[in-house]
């Protein structure tokens, strides 16, 4: 059944598991008006056969039906696409071993700079394109607490004096999730099957936590992955100075921040820093290679997906780990 | 009147403020000490988070019903023997004041701290008419003696350190013996104390300002931790109450609902040490307090917020909450922003009060991060109040062409998903093959003030969009 290109690229790493099978919850906005699959099989039936042409969810022959995966829109975010693509690999890794099916619908940017620089009529435009491409998901995730905030929270703001699209962009929001909580949290997951020997770190990037509560979600799966050891940052929950066009305009303070930041993480004794935002990641990672740092910067998914082939972020190809 | 602002030249303020060894070190402080003693307050409490929701519901009532109770509040203070002015700028609040303090024929004046009268320049007006204005809170006396504005809206020398204070104590108060032990904290605030004792007998005018109005009885309420502010308005024959007039709550349950939340989230403290309630002059038969009171409601811009999305930041109680968990000004300190309000709240109250032309810099300066939101106790929205600033320079063009230019090009190459896919399937590969030896670039042009400071990791080659199309990957 599954002929998901990600699977063919054979990386050697291990597979996710659950507690429970993992099964399609709709989101909240859906649940309402949609039947359950376990319980509704001719309504199933129908929407097998809808969607038959597309995923062809394994069909067990007689009656039963078994449950849909949740059909989930990876919205990259344009920093992983343009800059470390093996994130986004590991989020499908990630999210297919959870039990999802991933599509990758045509994406740019989400507006997050413009809706933070003041430019509103740019942000609801991409806004829009967002909503429309990723309109059939199930859920939309992203392998960033900043983008996956913008989209659940901003986007109604977005539209708040636009009622029919403020109802829209509301519905859409709550599909939307995060990649380390969407696993925890909506499909269940509460281990990896990953192998990392190392001392690691975790910074917990600004919008990710306040803004949608992710804190003991990575933290609860970095704890599963065999043969890490995650010692805590002081003053995890601070700012690391990036702030997106922040850190370029006004880069003597966004500088000063982050030296605060990786001194304090360098003082954590840990090997690798780890972060589920690439744009703080490559703030730090930017700073401590700037000052000689050995320690490793990583987004926290490759090493959830066991996919930590690729040099660290800013590092020279052999410094690989 | 209004203070003088340095706001526009914020950047060039912080950049002197980073390089300050000492200031950076006495910001560390804050970094510290406020943080964990507001978490370990909040802590204690468990209705914390049920009296901030209640704080903020208060607030909002009384900005809803603002007139109704500035009219009672004025009626009552009336009825209690005092008079209220309304001053609708800086200028006719300190022309009111003044002319209050020649009224009475006065020489000194002392001043319990009041961050609106640092707002409305109010000392200097004082001065310019001949009198001597005494500040009596101790930080408060310190950086007057300094020639300096507060650095915090609740600990105003808090970017200095003792050896300063003994070496501004030691040039001013040059009629105490040359040798006298200024090494601790203590000794200098037995100093500070005897100057002052003097300064509260001799004054004919007490200025305090205000941090609760009270509708329901008139009375205005201060909180503070030195007892200067009761010495203020009791001693003098006149007591002055400066206060902007968001001030107002309907009863004396909501200012001690507030007051719940407000010092927990200042300082960590469960009470501030002295909460002082005022009402009126001195009633006969009572054993102290001024033959004359009176109150200047300051509106100064506040009430051109009423109805804007700006709102939501009259709730603000002034507690520093939100710039002691700011990482901005943990790295500038309060001065570098350039005018009275420093830190988030200062980020949207001065281009709200000073206008944006000239305030534009401090919403910008903002990584939204969030934590100023987080524990704000009345919920101010702050990120989302600074971006609306960032709207408003974004409509009127005043934020730097080179950075308008940038945004609207990423925004057009990014509504054009082919246009995206064949620039950056050009680019980031040339980008990855320029950067393959190192893995980063120490420079990269337009893009110095990332690099200036620190190195931008190389990307790693195709964009992820490419290379899964490549495989065959689902794109719907």
């Amino acid at each position: 059944m599954d002929q998901s290109p990600v699977r063919a690229l054979n990386f050697s790493h291990g597979s996710v598991m659950t507690e429970t099978p993992p099964s399609f919850v709709p989101p909240p906005d859906e649940a309402a008006n949609r039947p359950g699959p376990e319980t509704r099989p001719v309504f199933c039936a129908i929407a097998w056969l809808a969607q038959a042409g597309q995923s062809g969810p394994c069909f067990t022959g007689g009656y039963a039906l078994p449950a849909s995966k949740p059909r989930v829109g990876l919205l990259v975010t344009c920093l992983v696409d343009l800059f470390r693509p093996s994130i986004g690999f590991a989020a499908v890794h990630l999210l297919e071993e959870a039990g999802c099916e991933v599509i990758v619908p045509a994406q740019t940017c989400c507006g997050q700079p413009a809706y933070n620089s003041g430019d509103r009529a740019d942000a609801k435009s991409l806004a829009l394109q967002v909503m429309q491409s990723f309109a059939s998901c199930d859920y939309v995730v992203a392998p960033s607490g900043s983008c996956g905030g913008m989209l659940a929270k901003h986007y109604p703001d977005l539209f708040a004096d636009e009622p029919d699209l403020h109802a829209t962009a509301i519905a859409f929001g709550a599909k939307c999730h995060e990649l380390v909580s969407f696993l925890t949290d909506v499909m269940k997951i509460t281990r990896v099957d990953a192998h990392y020997p190392h001392t690691v770190t975790y910074h917990d990037s600004c919008s990710g936590l306040r803004e949608l509560g992710i804190e003991a979600q990575p933290r609860q799966l970095l704890n599963s992955v065999q043969g890490l050891t995650l010692v805590e940052l002081a003053q995890a929950d601070v700012c690391c100075g990036f702030g997106g066009t922040f850190a370029v305009k006004y880069g003597e303070i966004s500088d000063a921040i982050v030296t605060h930041k990786v001194a304090q993480a360098s003082q954590a004794q840990a090997e690798v820093l780890l972060a589920g935002d690439l744009g703080c990641l490559m703030n730090m990672a930017g700073k401590l290679a700037r000052q000689g740092s050995a320690m490793e910067v990583r987004h926290i998914a490759e090493v959830l997906a066991g996919m930590t082939q690729a040099p660290a972020i800013a590092a020279a190809p052999e410094r690989a780990r | 009147m209004s203070l003088h602002s340095t706001t526009p030249q914020f950047k060039d303020n912080a950049h002197h403020a980073l390089h300050d060894a000492q200031l950076q070190k006495a910001l560390g402080n804050v970094r510290n000490n406020f943080v964990e003693r507001r978490a370990s307050a909040a802590a204690r409490l468990p209705e914390f988070d049920a009296l901030r929701d209640s704080a903020r519901a208060i607030k909002d009532h009384v900005l809803a019903h603002l007139d109704l109770y500035l009219e009672r509040y004025e009626a009552q203070v009336v009825a209690q023997g005092g008079k209220v002015h309304f001053a609708r700028s800086a200028q006719e609040a300190c022309d009111e004041i003044v002319a209050i303090c020649k009224a009475h024929g006065a020489k000194s004046v002392t001043k319990g701290k009041s961050m609106v009268s640092e707002e409305i320049g109010l000392n200097a007006a004082i001065e310019a008419a001949g009198m001597e204005a005494v500040e009596t809170d101790l930080g408060e006396y310190i950086i007057q003696l300094r020639g300096e504005t507060p650095s915090h809206i609740i600990a105003p020398a808090v970017h200095l350190n003792k050896e300063q204070v003994e070496e501004d104590f030691r040039r001013v108060h040059t009629h105490l013996p040359i040798d006298r032990d200024l090494t601790q904290p203590e000794t200098l605030l037995s100093e500070a104390r005897g100057i002052l004792r003097a300064k509260f007998l001799g004054a004919d005018i007490g200025i305090t300002g205000a941090n609760f109005l009270v509708a329901e009885t008139g009375s205005s309420i201060i909180v503070t931790n030195e007892g200067n502010g009761d010495l203020t308005q009791i001693l003098p024959r006149v007591h002055i109450v400066v206060a902007s007039l968001e001030k107002i709550v309907p009863t004396l349950d909501d200012a001690a609902q507030i007051m719940r939340v407000l010092a927990r989230s200042a300082t960590g403290q469960d009470m501030t040490v002295y909460s002082t309630i005022s009402t009126g002059p001195r009633r006969p038969g009572d054993v102290d307090g001024p033959e004359h009171y009176h109150v200047v409601l300051v509106d100064n811009g506040r009430s051109r917020m009423i109805g804007s999305e700006f709102e939501e930041m009259l709730r603000c109680i002034r507690c520093g909450a939100c710039m002691n968990h700011c990482p901005v000004y943990h790295a500038v300190g309060g001065h570098a922003y350039g005018w009275v309000y420093p830190g988030p709240m200062g980020a949207v109250l001065t281009p709200s009060l000073i206008g944006v032309e000239e305030g534009g810099q401090l919403p910008n300066a903002s990584t939204f991060c969030g934590r100023c939101e987080s524990v704000c106790p009345v919920h101010i929205p702050l990120p989302k109040l600074m971006r609306h600033w960032r709207e408003r320079e974004f409509e009127r063009h005043l934020n730097p062409a080179l950075q308008r230019y940038g945004l609207r090009l990423w925004a057009f190459i990014a509504r054009h998903e082919l246009v995206y896919r064949l620039l950056t399937a050009i680019a980031m590969p040339i980008l990855a093959w320029l950067g393959r030896k190192s893995g980063r670039f120490s420079h990269l042009p337009l893009a110095g003030g990332w690099t200036q400071y620190r190195d931008m990791p190389a990307p790693q080659g195709k964009t992820f969009q490419e290379q899964w199309r490549a495989k065959g990957g689902r794109c719907s």
